[in-house]
């Protein structure tokens, strides 16, 4: 519970970081943080595969491709318009409301939930038995799905001769 | 209060978080980066039902996160291709102003 | 005693653990092999500079260094003083908290991944399930790191070097790890340890390292150019090429902090040495079954030696690549030649016991191998440079 009350407002503030600074980098880098931060949790949660996996994927590879994207689109300097859009409060009420809404209901129902558990052990081996038998055909839908955007994604941003403008 | 709905609390905010700043930010990648934290969150309240649900060894919960982490690089790769293609044609990434239908 | 030998740290450890009480025992066991992981990296960091320089010196026909201490061996004591009292810059409009931030981030990541290597029999500081999927995991957290110093320095050589050693070492990331899927699939498992048990095994005093198989020898090889790559090492050194980018990500860093990524560069060689020793040689398994009677750490430093000096070989033979020959290379060889090598694992697997699966699966690899860098050479995209203008 002390891990878990060091965790939660780290996470928390490299999410709310994210969005908030004014720097585009700076978000990206804090979104980082963010990520690590849950992949901890997850640890905490005895869910070490589902863990590392976070790792290796958001910090190691989406992190770095939205700083490619930021770098790309030559958005790391601050508008001089302004970083927040003009429904910006719109937007926020509908946030909070939100918020509101998942906050009422997660503590509302907090006496039907169990309490202690036995902590799972679950070993990697197991995790990769049950992808390949029971969960073999999301596996295969999954790699279609990487195979098939990572040719969208290529043929998307591909420079186009002459197309551009 | 259970630790199963500190986690839950811990998730909703940052869904509500990720969902602020999608909503109100101007540059496309950043409205990317608060779509990622919303599944992260959603990733966060699978992995706490499974944690602390009645049948952790079924593996459902984990496997779910799983699979979701691996839909969200999809996402995010065909995501920024997208911006940078936006990027490309209008020389802009911010959303006030890209308002036109017409390429 | 060879027995005692070979656990002397194991048994160095219990003793001194158990003169405190109960509760302390696990934070002053974690702390001791903290403190020996960075004690002995460090020292070995010092060790293969001094046998780069020289090398590299005899390599080019000259001495090397020479002047401090007997034959020039205090040399990475001096240039650790040097580093270490020289003036801190930082530059006035660079990003003052991320540029401190970056090498911090970048020691601690690197250093993380030795909690998983085995380094000899019961040698493992975290003996864990997932340790091959760890330790990636920190290895790819080690890229934003590069990029935070390259961004925040604000000098475009620092930015230039930082997206290209990013861009390089995302692609070859995926090579490197496919390559060790191979070694998981043999195995069934993603515990380093599990790895070295089963290597060390003998038949007629040889032992089973997996180098020794088909698709082993090519995930070696495979794995030997994207670690190279992985590490920003020569030939493929172009996030720190000299003659281009003055000294890549790092050109801003003086002082301590370059001594960091100094450091951070040579114990990531280092760790990826050691994994490499502890996919394909075996780990601290001895090369010989009568050779058992040396320790089992012996081994697997010796291994990560060897490795190292062929780091430093490499160096000083071949040229650097072109950027486009190196993701193409990246790309359109590695990662097909990688992929499969994946599939003649699971051939292998399946052809069960005998001789005609090493027949069919180094007929196989030999084919595409051959075929693969035929065509290659021959295209234009990494082919070997052709200069049109010199006479």
């Amino acid at each position: 519970m002390v891990i878990f009350a060091i965790l939660a407002p780290l996470t928390v503030a490299g999410g709310l970081a994210a969005v908030m600074l004014r720097n585009t980098v700076h978000c990206a880098l804090a979104v980082a943080v963010a990520f690590a931060g849950l992949a901890l949790l997850f640890l905490q949660l005895n869910a070490q595969f589902a863990g590392f996996a976070q790792i290796l994927v958001y910090v190691g590879a989406v992190a770095i491709l939205v700083v490619f994207a930021i770098l790309l689109t030559r958005s790391s300097e601050t508008p001089a318009t302004g970083v927040f859009s003009k429904t910006w409060l719109t937007g926020l009420v509908i946030a909070a409301a939100v918020f509101a809404v998942l906050a009422w209901a997660v503590l509302g129902s907090r006496t039907a939930l169990p309490h202690e558990q036995i902590e799972p052990q679950i070993a990697v081996a197991q995790i990769g038995y049950a992808l390949m038998g029971r969960y073999v055909l999301p596996l295969e839908i999954v790699a279609v799905l990487l195979t098939a955007s990572m040719i969208g994604a290529v043929i998307v941003a591909m420079y186009e001769k002459g197309g551009a403008k | 209060m259970s630790p199963l709905s500190c986690y839950l609390l811990v998730a909703a905010l940052l869904f509500a978080v990720g969902l602020a700043g999608a909503l109100t930010r101007r540059n496309a990648i950043l409205v990317l980066i608060g779509i990622e934290l919303m599944l992260n969150a959603a990733n966060l309240n699978l992995i706490a039902f499974w944690r602390y649900g009645p049948h952790p060894e079924a593996l459902t919960g984990l496997m779910f996160a799983v699979f979701s982490i691996a839909v969200a690089a999809a996402e995010a790769a065909v995501g920024l291709g997208l911006v940078i293609s936006i990027y490309r044609h209008l020389r802009t990434v911010d959303l006030d102003e890209i308002s036109r239908m017409k390429g | 005693m060879t027995n005692m030998l070979d656990q002397v740290f194991v048994l160095l450890k219990h003793r001194i653990v158990g003169l405190v009480p109960m509760p302390v025992q696990p934070i002053l066991g974690a702390v001791l092999s903290v403190v020996a992981i960075l004690a002995v990296f460090p020292g070995l960091f010092a060790i293969s500079v001094l046998l780069e320089r020289k090398g590299l010196g005899r390599m080019q026909n000259r001495i090397g260094p020479n002047r401090v201490g007997p034959l020039g061996v205090l040399q990475p004591v001096a240039d650790g003083i040097k580093a270490l009292i020289k003036e801190d810059l930082v530059p006035y409009s660079a990003d003052h908290v991320v540029h401190f931030l970056a090498p911090v981030v970048l020691v601690v990541v690197v250093f993380m991944g030795y909690a998983v290597l085995p380094m000899g029999r019961n040698m493992t500081f975290v003996p864990m399930d997932a340790g091959l999927l760890f330790y990636f995991a920190m290895g790819a957290s080690a890229e934003l790191s590069i990029f935070m110093a390259g961004w925040s320095s604000r000098n475009k050589y620092s930015l230039l070097g930082a997206m290209r050693a990013v861009a390089q070492m995302i692609s070859y990331e995926v090579p490197l790890l496919l390559s060790s899927v191979v070694i998981v699939m043999m195995t069934g498992s993603l515990s380093l340890d599990k790895i070295v048990e089963v290597q060390n095994q003998y038949t007629w005093g040889l032992p089973h390292w997996f180098v020794f198989t088909p698709m082993g020898f090519a995930a070696f090889v495979m794995f030997a150019i994207a670690a190279t790559a992985e590490t920003n090492r020569s030939p493929f050194d172009l996030p720190e090429g000299e003659s281009e980018l003055v000294a890549g990500y790092f050109t801003e860093y003086s002082g301590f902090k370059f001594a960091e990524f100094f450091l951070g560069e040579y114990v990531a060689m280092l760790s990826i040495s050691g994994l490499g020793a502890t996919l394909f040689l075996g780990g601290w398994s001895a090369p010989l079954e009568i050779l058992n009677v040396v320790p089992s750490w012996f081994w697997f430093f010796a291994k990560i030696m060897v490795w190292i000096c062929f780091y430093i070989w490499m160096r000083g033979t071949f040229p650097r690549l072109r950027q486009d020959q190196l993701m193409n290379f990246a790309w359109k060889f590695v990662l097909p030649m990688t992929l499969l090598n994946l599939l003649v694992a699971g051939l292998w697997r399946f052809m069960g016991e005998g001789w005609l699966r090493w027949v069919v699966c180094s007929a196989i690899l030999l084919a595409a191998y051959v075929l693969g860098g035929r065509i290659g050479m021959r295209s234009k995209k990494f082919g070997p440079r052709s200069y049109r203008y010199a006479e």
